[in-house]
């Protein structure tokens, strides 16, 4: 039976001293391609980026939004909105999360990306991302870009902290995945385990009982650790950011490319403006997203995520003070290497003459584009790499890494 | 009486059993007659496994005497067979019965209203968790009773096309107040018309105060346009996406549901002209002053109806469309016969669905008939609500459980709680979905969690002192005679290792063939 190596270190086996491990890999990196760490997060419902990163020199926003517009920033008052650029600004919510990693250079910010999937439905664009494919000719399902990814990197140790695998991550080799949300003991020992597996012999299903019953007991161990860290009284964290902290770990020390979605952007109704629901969605990502770097240590220097959503939404409120399905979205790049601190890739002034369909952001940063060329400089992939991940996409580089 | 914890002399009875009955059912050729054996023979037990959520006892016993034939009749028109009586109590004492949707919105807003003009946070924040605790109580009845069902009514087949369609309109119970609807929901909008006609299984779903909530038609105004409804209903619900209709009809469409929303305390004060327009029923309300009553074209054809009838029009348009014929042919197919459906049969059956009007149990009929079905049996993954009910179905069963909450549990952690898809998809119904290494590893702990021991299925539910039930016994007569000759040789092997009765059952649960149907 063939097994993946969950442990960094070739055939680590269970029972493994958790402490070496730690120490091996909480050393500083000594950076380069074999050390990127990479962690897709996908915001599944389209959130309304206008509303975060607030396009706040337009006045064009302010008319199309009467009661649901983030306030213009107000210098020296820390209560709105971050300016960003002379155009731009990061909803008030975000200041002490987000707001402080952009202030670092630990933060890009990529408007008008997204895809030229115009079908502006949830599920379509969402798998169409995914995916990964060109949008001319037949999908194949069983091909997603991050699995494609791994297929040219080596030693790439992909994982899906979610409850069940993502369409990026179906590939021809098995993927772990594991929700980080709550975890409990392992309750079978290695007999049993064994057992459990000789069941599945010759069955398709083999490579993923054998990941899943090592997985969880890795996991387990892990939350050992956690539970003995919070014993001796660090702070205890809970929601997205106590999960967050979980991802952080395991990405720290066993993963390389992590898949992470959070849901609860399909803001319809009543979406809110510096406050209220999308405010609050907003403001545990970001918690989230700075307790996973605190928690990848001097490893975040070597790591990067992106944050992206199937698409933005329309730039007028409707009729609910909320947002229907739109097209351009707002992509987040973090890092603790990334050359951040401003906004990047293709815009244009926002008004209503640039709406796509006098609704809707446009999309100049198409999603493949711009992860192909991040993913080129991050693992410095030759071109038939890159095309194998996106086949048909030229990269553009932004100069992010 | 069979060894109750030594599972190897328990196999040798077994086998001594399984060799009369391989010798029994030499002379059963015909696939349709009853079958003359004590038990089924393995092809048999895949397809009662295939047309329930699970082979009993009792689904093999009606199978020898009615024969396959008159078993799928009596799947196809249900409801002459009664819950069993200790399952029909459990059911009867919800409080889901006596709900009203309309009284309870009614009452959700002015409960609201008191409790925003509460002067005391403590007493507000009471008064809040109060009404909460009650949404979350019958959210909890709904799915409970559509567990119960699933599990122990003869109508499997029904019960199947229950949870089919509520993912098909799937609703999300924490939007807006669909917790005291989701009962009413299954109950009214999906159950009378499962095996019934599409056409009314559209409407029905359509004038529910959940839908009207769940995907915002509700708030779909003239002047006040909101698409997301309209939408989904020709995506998710009708047509499919890529089957040629365009962001044009999803506008168009949208117009024509403007208007079609929920009741308030009394009718609006309407234009005499509109007055012949509004139409009230339960929850829903078509109210005129609402709706955009211009000229609309859907599909390429401009509709001729006004009001609500002009909704009719439209949805008659959308279920008579060969691409919704082809679109919910396929979808079937994908639940019962196969991933990748073979598209001969997905042609048949959208023909079937064609000529019949959309008529479900004949398209059913014709699909649970056909070569392609029978090709089939063993190879369909389980999803979790196919694993977790066949297994209590094993692993107890005629006997009634008296608390779901494990069962809700379960699911929640396989990922597919019954009114908890947040989006309007559905859960998917393709092994992709649901094998996944993190899927596997817990549904190996939910084998464990049944086969060790009562996991608090016989604690019941008001708090009363239960029976210290043990561990199920699945060395059963069932097994012996019905499951084991479906087993492959890794796992009668490992099986042949399981140190206790309890480990046994873990195994059983947790191999290959209690994870396909």
């Amino acid at each position: 039976m063939k097994r993946r190596d969950f442990l960094v270190g070739s055939g680590a086996a269970v029972g493994v001293d958790l402490t070496s491990l730690r120490v091996a890999f909480g050393a500083p990196s000594t950076g380069g391609a074999a050390d990127s760490r990479f962690l897709l997060v996908f915001l599944r419902g389209g959130y309304d980026c206008a509303n975060v990163v607030i396009p706040a020199s337009s006045g064009f926003y302010y008319e199309s939004r009467p009661t649901i517009a983030v306030p213009r920033p107000v210098a020296a008052d820390a209560t709105t909105a971050l300016a960003l650029d002379t155009d731009w600004a990061l909803t008030p919510i975000l200041r002490p999360s987000i707001g402080a990693l952009y202030a670092t250079g630990q933060v890009a910010f990529i408007p008008f990306a997204g895809t030229d999937d115009l079908s502006r439905s949830h599920f379509e664009t969402q798998d169409s991302i995914e995916l990964g494919q060109p949008l001319q000719g037949t999908r194949d399902f069983s091909s997603g870009f991050l699995a494609r990814l791994n297929g040219v990197l080596a030693g790439g140790r992909p994982i899906a902290f979610t409850d069940a695998l993502p369409l990026c991550l179906h590939g021809r080799t098995d993927v772990p995945n594991i929700s980080l949300r709550n975890v409990g003991k392992p309750p079978f020992d290695d007999r049993q385990a064994q057992l459990l597996q000789s069941m599945y012999a010759g069955n398709h299903l083999a490579p993923a009982v054998a990941d899943g019953l090592e997985l969880r007991a890795t996991v387990a161990r892990e939350m050992e650790t956690e539970m003995q860290e919070a014993n001796r009284g660090a702070v205890t964290t809970k929601g997205f950011e106590l999960e967050a902290e979980r991802v952080g770990r395991l990405m720290r020390d066993q993963y390389r490319l992590g898949f992470l979605d959070v849901g609860g952007w399909d803001t319809h109704v009543n979406e809110g403006g510096a406050q209220g629901t999308l405010a609050t969605n907003v403001e545990s990502l970001g918690r989230g997203l700075q307790v996973f770097a605190q928690t990848l240590g001097p490893a975040w220097n070597d790591t990067v995520v992106v944050v992206i959503s199937e698409f933005g939404r329309t730039f007028r409120e409707n009729g609910n003070r909320g947002t229907d399905h739109g097209h351009g979205s707002v992509y987040w790049v973090l890092g603790g290497g990334i050359r951040g601190g401003r906004l990047a890739g293709e815009q244009v002034a926002v008004s209503r003459s640039t709406l796509l369909d006098n609704r809707d952001y446009p999309v100049l940063n198409n999603y493949r584009s711009v992860l192909g060329g991040l993913f080129r400089r991050l693992w410095s992939l030759s071109p038939a790499q890159l095309e194998r991940v996106f086949p048909g996409a030229a990269p553009a580089d932004l100069k992010l890494v | 009486m069979l060894p109750r914890h030594l599972p190897r002399a328990s196999k040798a009875i077994g086998l001594l059993l399984t060799t009369s009955l391989i010798v029994g059912c030499a002379t059963t050729t015909s696939s349709t007659s009853p079958s003359t054996a004590r038990g089924a023979t393995a092809e048999e037990t895949r397809w009662l496994n295939r047309i329930t959520y699970g082979v009993t006892s009792q689904s093999v016993a009606e199978y020898r005497r009615v024969g396959r034939d008159g078993y799928l009749d009596e799947q196809l028109s249900p409801g002459s067979h009664p819950l069993p009586p200790a399952i029909a109590a459990q059911i009867g004492a919800l409080e889901l019965d006596q709900l009203d949707p309309a009284a309870e919105l009614l009452a959700i807003n002015a409960e609201n209203k008191r409790i925003n003009d509460l002067p005391d946070p403590a007493e507000r924040d009471a008064a809040r968790k109060s009404l909460n605790d009650r949404g979350n109580r019958l959210a909890y009845e709904a799915a409970r009773r559509i567990l119960l069902e699933a599990a122990y009514s003869r109508d499997q087949l029904r019960e199947q096309m229950v949870w089919f369609w509520l993912d098909h309109f799937s609703v999300f119970q924490y939007k807006g107040n669909i917790r005291w609807l989701a009962a009413d929901y299954e109950a009214r909008a999906i159950r009378p018309h499962a095996l019934g006609s599409f056409r009314d299984l559209v409407m029905a779903t359509l004038e529910h105060p959940a839908m009207l909530q769940y995907l915002d038609n509700a708030q779909n105004a003239v002047g006040h346009i909101n698409e997301n409804y309209a939408r989904e209903l020709m995506e998710l619900h009708t047509l499919g996406v890529g089957s040629g209709y365009s962001q044009q009809d999803v506008q168009q469409l949208a117009r024509v549901l403007t208007g079609v929303g929920l009741a308030g305390p009394s009718p609006p004060h309407l234009k005499r002209e509109l007055e012949p327009f509004y139409r009230r029923q339960g929850a829903m309300e078509f109210n005129p002053a609402r709706h955009d009553f211009g000229a609309k074209v859907l599909l390429g054809q401009p509709l001729s109806a006004q009001g609500f009838a002009e909704v009719e029009q439209a949805v008659d348009r959308l279920v008579r469309s060969s691409a919704c014929a082809e679109f919910i042919s396929r979808k079937l197919a994908v639940y019962f016969v196969a991933d990748q459906p073979p598209p001969a049969l997905v042609h048949r059956l959208a023909a079937t669905f064609e000529r019949t009007d959309g008529n479900i149990a004949a398209v059913l009929r014709e699909l649970l008939r056909s070569p392609e079905f029978e090709a089939s049996l063993g190879s369909k993954f389980r999803d979790p609500m196919h694993y977790v009910v066949g297994s209590i179905r094993l692993a107890y069963d005629a006997r009634p459980i008296l608390n779901t909450h494990p069962l809700v549990n379960w699911l929640n952690s396989l990922g597919e709680p019954l009114f908890g898809r947040q989006t309007p998809d559905g859960y998917p119904l393709v092994e992709a979905g649901w094998a996944s290494s993190g899927q596997m590893s817990r549904r190996f702990e939910i084998a464990r969690a049944i086969g060790s021991g009562s996991a608090g299925l016989f604690e019941p539910e008001d708090g009363s002192s239960g029976s210290n039930a043990g561990f199920p016994r699945l060395a059963s007569r069932l097994y012996f005679e019905d499951i084991e000759p479906t087993l492959s040789a890794s796992t009668l092997a490992a099986l042949d290792k399981a140190t206790s009765q309890q480990e046994w059952n873990t195994l059983l649960l947790a191999s290959p063939e209690m994870n396909y149907r």
